[in-house]
């Protein structure tokens, strides 16, 4: 299985690239919006603003076969600014949209320091299974703190919590969304990624055999 | 509150690391990926890699020695080394470093720090200060060049100056004290805590986790060791059970046992 991933231009996109190689998973690069929408498993990372962020997803065509896929829930893995441009919207950028996919606004982390920079546990319920609990690595500003509409829209949600506590990821099956860098997180980011692709694994292959008996 | 680092310092030149060769228990402590991923798998936090090639052929190669080292860890990696302009930062950001300290050159042209903040993010720009103590007054002044010019400037008013610019981060080193084991400079870093609010990555000095506790609690937010892990007697893992054990929060591998879900 190969692992598509969405360059925004504003992510240092070899992190994650590196990241998946050492777990054994090739990753392309989505050239047009067909590449996500076919894609087996797709990443999008993020670093930078909200409203760059947003454009660049819309100029490239990548924002509604994105926004489907999650729906149906395929796989999909979003990192840092990713997770947050899944959103409504973000108090980062007034007037920009976001995907939508999850029903809350970004807002600023109210944390005594920020940007929120370094390593903070993480808190996951039995609920997550590809997130567990453990130390990870964060750099990030904006932060979602409303979860009960996020547990409401079906996510199970991991937190962590510096000045207020946020989401640090959400999960609904193969859709996983993490604050944190995962590919930065040493040995715990590296099983999250790992569980991760075993999810996608298992949710392509079964959508494959489906399409083979369609057929 | 975001646990404090320890960041494994290696210096790197043509492709080489030049310190600790002696180390012991690889196949070759010369070889910067091998020595990047011990520190690693070991439990660093972040690795940070600086360049001290003379050459333009090495600084060269020091782009594909970042390149290497990311495909091989998974943490945050922070360069440095003769980081002259956005086009070298950008140059090593795209080869895989998270972060990029810039030392005499931001010093000499102060623009490059907003230019790197401004285009790459806070996050990205490091400004590394290398700070002596002056010897006709109180407080310290610049050092730059590898330490080999006094600048008379105040290193604290520096510090402040380069927040105001956009840097993310501090990496500050005490020239006095570097090489010494005699511990970092506390009053410094008291006195760059009380001027600036940015991270603070305390350089220079450190011989056991004592001396790392000591500056932790005096405001650092990580600290920076290099000789201390030289000839591979004492390992990152064992130095932050160690810190651990002295108190400090740090992040820590889960312990192989029957009760650990793995």
């Amino acid at each position: 299985m190969s692992v598509t991933l969405i360059e925004t231009g504003l992510a240092n996109v070899a992190s994650v690239e590196a990241a998946l190689a050492r777990l054994g998973a090739t990753a392309l690069r989505a050239t047009g919006p067909e590449d996500v929408a076919r894609a087996d498993a797709v990443v999008l990372p993020g670093v930078g603003a909200f409203g760059a962020g947003a454009a660049a997803l819309a100029e490239r065509g990548f924002a509604a076969p994105l926004a489907r896929r999650i729906a149906e829930g395929r796989p999909t893995l979003a990192i840092c600014l990713g997770l947050q441009l899944l959103c409504e919207a973000s108090d980062e950028t007034h007037g920009a949209s976001g995907l939508g996919v999850l029903p809350v606004r970004a807002r600023r982390l109210g944390a005594p320091r920020l940007p929120h920079f370094g390593w903070s546990e993480v808190t996951a319920p039995s609920a997550c299974r590809v997130v567990v609990g453990g130390a990870a690595y964060f750099a990030h500003t904006y932060a979602l703190t409303e979860l009960a509409p996020l547990e409401r829209a079906g996510f199970a949600v991991a937190t962590a919590t510096e000045g207020e506590t946020f989401a640090a990821a959400v999960e609904r099956g193969p859709v996983v969304a993490c604050q944190f860098h995962p590919e930065l997180s040493g040995a715990y980011g590296a099983a999250l990624l790992g569980r991760w692709l075993e999810t996608s694994r298992d949710s392509a292959d079964a959508a494959h055999a489906g399409e083979v008996q369609r057929w | 509150m975001v646990m404090p680092r320890l960041i494994p310092c290696l210096d790197v030149r043509d492709g080489r690391v030049v310190k600790g060769v002696k180390f012991q228990g690889l196949r070759d402590a010369g070889d910067p990926v091998e020595r990047a991923m011990l520190y690693a798998d070991s439990g660093a936090d972040e690795l940070c890699l600086l360049d001290v090639s003379a050459t333009i052929e090495g600084r060269r190669s020091a782009v594909a020695t970042v390149a290497a080292v990311r495909r091989a860890i998974g943490i945050p990696l922070l360069v440095g080394g003769g980081v002259r302009s956005l086009e070298d930062a950008r140059r090593l950001l795209d080869a895989g470093a998270d972060k990029v300290a810039m030392n005499t050159a931001a010093f000499e042209s102060p623009e490059l720090v907003g230019e790197v903040a401004g285009a790459l993010g806070a996050q990205c720009a490091v400004v590394a200060i290398d700070a002596a103590r002056r010897t006709e007054a109180d407080g310290w002044e610049v050092v730059v060049a590898g330490g080999t010019r006094r600048t008379g400037a105040d290193a604290v008013r520096w510090a402040a100056r380069a927040e105001a610019l956009g840097a993310g981060e501090l990496l500050v080193t005490s020239w006095d004290r570097d090489g010494t084991g005699e511990g970092y400079d506390l009053d410094l870093l008291s006195a760059l805590g009380e001027a600036t609010r940015l991270p603070l990555i305390a350089s220079g000095g450190a011989r056991d986790e004592a001396h790392m506790r000591d500056a932790l609690d005096r405001g650092a937010s990580a600290v920076l060791a290099a000789s201390i892990f030289h000839d591979g007697d004492r390992t990152v893992e064992a130095c932050k059970r160690a810190l651990a054990a002295l108190g400090v929060p740090v992040r820590l591998a889960p312990l192989p046992g029957p009760a650990t879900d793995r």
